[in-house]
Formats: C-alpha cells, structure tokens, sequence
C-alpha cells in the first residue's frame, strides 16, 4: 500500500503518470513529493510507486 | 507625477515594484482575487501550498494577472525543516524564486517563531529563493534574518486575521530604524488608516488579507486601502509636520487687522 496525501491507497507498482490519471489529478497544477523527494515532473512516467511510500501530491491554494 | 514619486520604487531581491500593497489570497473566492488584485493595484499576491484534491480543474493561478509576482508562503509548517520542504514544492510549482517563510507552533495566537525562521531563511537564500520571512518585530531576529540572506523582514503588527492594527507600532519603528532591508508591515492591519501610519512612519510595504476579505465590500476597501498606502507614503517622502511639546502656533498671519 501506498500512503498518498493522508490515504492509504493500493497503487503499488503504479508510475505517478498512471496515478494521476487514474485519480483523476489535474498534471498541469500539482507537484509531486515522494518520501519528502521533489520527483521532477520530467521522471513521473518512470516513477513506480512502491509498498510504503509516502507521496505527497500538492498545489497552490489562496492563502497568506 | 512628482519625480520622486515617479523614482520610488519598492525594490526586492533585485526585482522592482510600483505598488507597495501585498495581497494575501486567503479567505475569498477566486473572482475577487481577481477584483481584488484589480481594485489594490497589488503587484505581489500570496499563495498557499496545499493537498491537492482529485478531480480539481480550478486553478487560482489562472485568477491571478500575469504581471503579478506570486509569493508562496510556508505556511502549515511548524518548524524550519517543514518550511523548506514547502519552500522547495513552492518553487517546483513553478511560479518564481520568492517565498514568504511563515513558522508557527502556536496554534493559538499563530505567532511566528522568529528563531526557526532564521533557520529556514538561511538554507533557503543559498538554494537561491528570495526570502521573505514573517516575524515578530524583534531587532535581535530581524538582524539575524538579514546576516542569513533575507530580501525583506515582515513583522507583524498584530495576530494574524485580528484586525486589530498596529499594536506593535513601536518595535516595527525599531526595524525600520535599523534594518536595511524593507520593513513590510504583515499582519493584524485592519483598516486603511493603520496602513497609512504604518507607511507614514517609513514601511516599505503592506500586506493585508483578511481587512478585505472580511470587508462589507471588497473592491472597495482594496481602493480605499491602496489610497491610504499611497498617501502615507508620500507623507513619509515628504516628512511629517512637527509636533509641539506645548500651546499653540497660528497658522494666519497674526498681525494687520483689527487690532493692529
């Protein structure tokens, strides 16, 4: 299991571009972070996700 | 336009401004950001790093004028570490090198903690942001945030979101007394009036969010506080009147009529 924003989430074996399709993210506005790693947008495709990790998936919001 | 108001610039990391308003994103909708960037003439708006939600196509970025500068925030972070993480997802977003450093482990009166944003400013000015750390107004911290590479120190006035002004105003003067960096007055400003006294006492800017937002009228209050901002700033440019310690002076001449 893959602990993804606060949620377990079974998307072991899954590139971050498979998941965030799949979950239906935005690419355009999100960043990846992948136990507490920036993953550059240019490796999302041959990220595997993997039992354990902690990814986080963030965007700009009103604030401040 | 005056030269010297025509000359006066706000100067950050290298980058000029002519508007001396900072626009806090927080607590309204998307539209108004957009009428309120309009209305305040701001030209840097704070943004916030959050979790993304599934299925979002709005993107607050799109609401925001292109020649507006974004200045990410850290806030949520609860120490140095935290907010350079946030710092760096900021930057990776791709909106710019500026990042405002927000520290709290106060969750009750949300106070900054001055000491892991020295932290935080210094590992985040040598990875190159330009830094821009909220502080409480101490001249110990606001030097040691200047010696870690910090464009700008932005103490408070008063707890975040109270509107309660200036209830600092004495140690914000000791900063911008002291410091050479500018003193961007953030936080607790609740109306145009306070903003003005902040400027006219020599801020170089203002930050406000939740004085528009909780507004009858938020374009209106933007214009009136973009108004106020410019006006203590001209006074400050000027010099201020002196005070008498005692009586009176008149201001007409006092001699030929009546009595003369």
């Amino acid at each position: 299991m893959v602990m993804i924003n606060g949620n377990s989430v079974d998307a072991d074996g899954m590139t971050i571009t498979e998941y965030l399709q799949q979950a239906q993210y935005d690419p355009r506005i999100v960043v990846v972070e992948r136990n507490e790693e920036i993953v550059p947008r240019d490796s999302y495709q041959e990220t595997k996700l993997a039992d354990g990790d902690v990814i986080e998936v963030v965007t700009f919001m009103g604030g401040g | 336009m005056d030269k010297r108001l025509e000359d006066d610039k706000l100067v950050i990391g290298g980058q000029e401004f002519h508007s001396r308003f900072i626009l806090g994103s927080g607590k309204y909708s998307m539209k108004l950001i957009e009428a309120a960037v309009r209305d305040a003439g701001a030209e840097i708006i704070t943004l916030a790093v959050r979790r993304a939600n599934t299925k979002e196509q709005e993107n607050i970025i799109d609401y925001i004028p292109r020649n507006v500068t974004l200045l990410p925030n850290t806030s949520g972070a609860r120490d140095a570490r935290e907010a350079v993480r946030i710092a760096r997802l900021a930057r990776e977003l791709g909106c710019g090198n500026f990042v405002k450093i927000e520290i709290m482990r106060d969750t009750k009166y949300l106070l900054p903690d001055n000491y892991e944003t020295v932290k935080a400013t210094e590992i985040l000015a040598k990875e190159g942001f330009i830094v821009m750390p909220y502080m409480y107004p101490d001249l110990n911290a606001a030097r040691d945030l200047a010696n870690a590479g910090a464009a700008a120190v932005m103490p408070l006035a008063a707890p975040i979101g109270s509107n309660k002004g200036l209830a600092t105003k004495d140690f914000i003067q000791i900063l911008i007394n002291e410091i050479e960096l500018p003193v961007i007055v953030d936080a607790g400003i609740g109306r145009p009036s306070q903003a003005c006294e902040a400027m006219e006492m020599g801020a170089a800017a203002i930050m406000a969010n939740t004085a528009l937002a909780t507004a009858g009228d938020l374009p209106l209050m933007a214009a009136a506080f973009r108004q106020a901002i410019e006006a203590g700033r001209k006074a400050y440019l000027s010099g201020l009147g002196r005070v008498l310690t005692r009586g009176a002076s008149a201001s007409d001449p006092l001699t030929g009529f009546l009595h003369d």
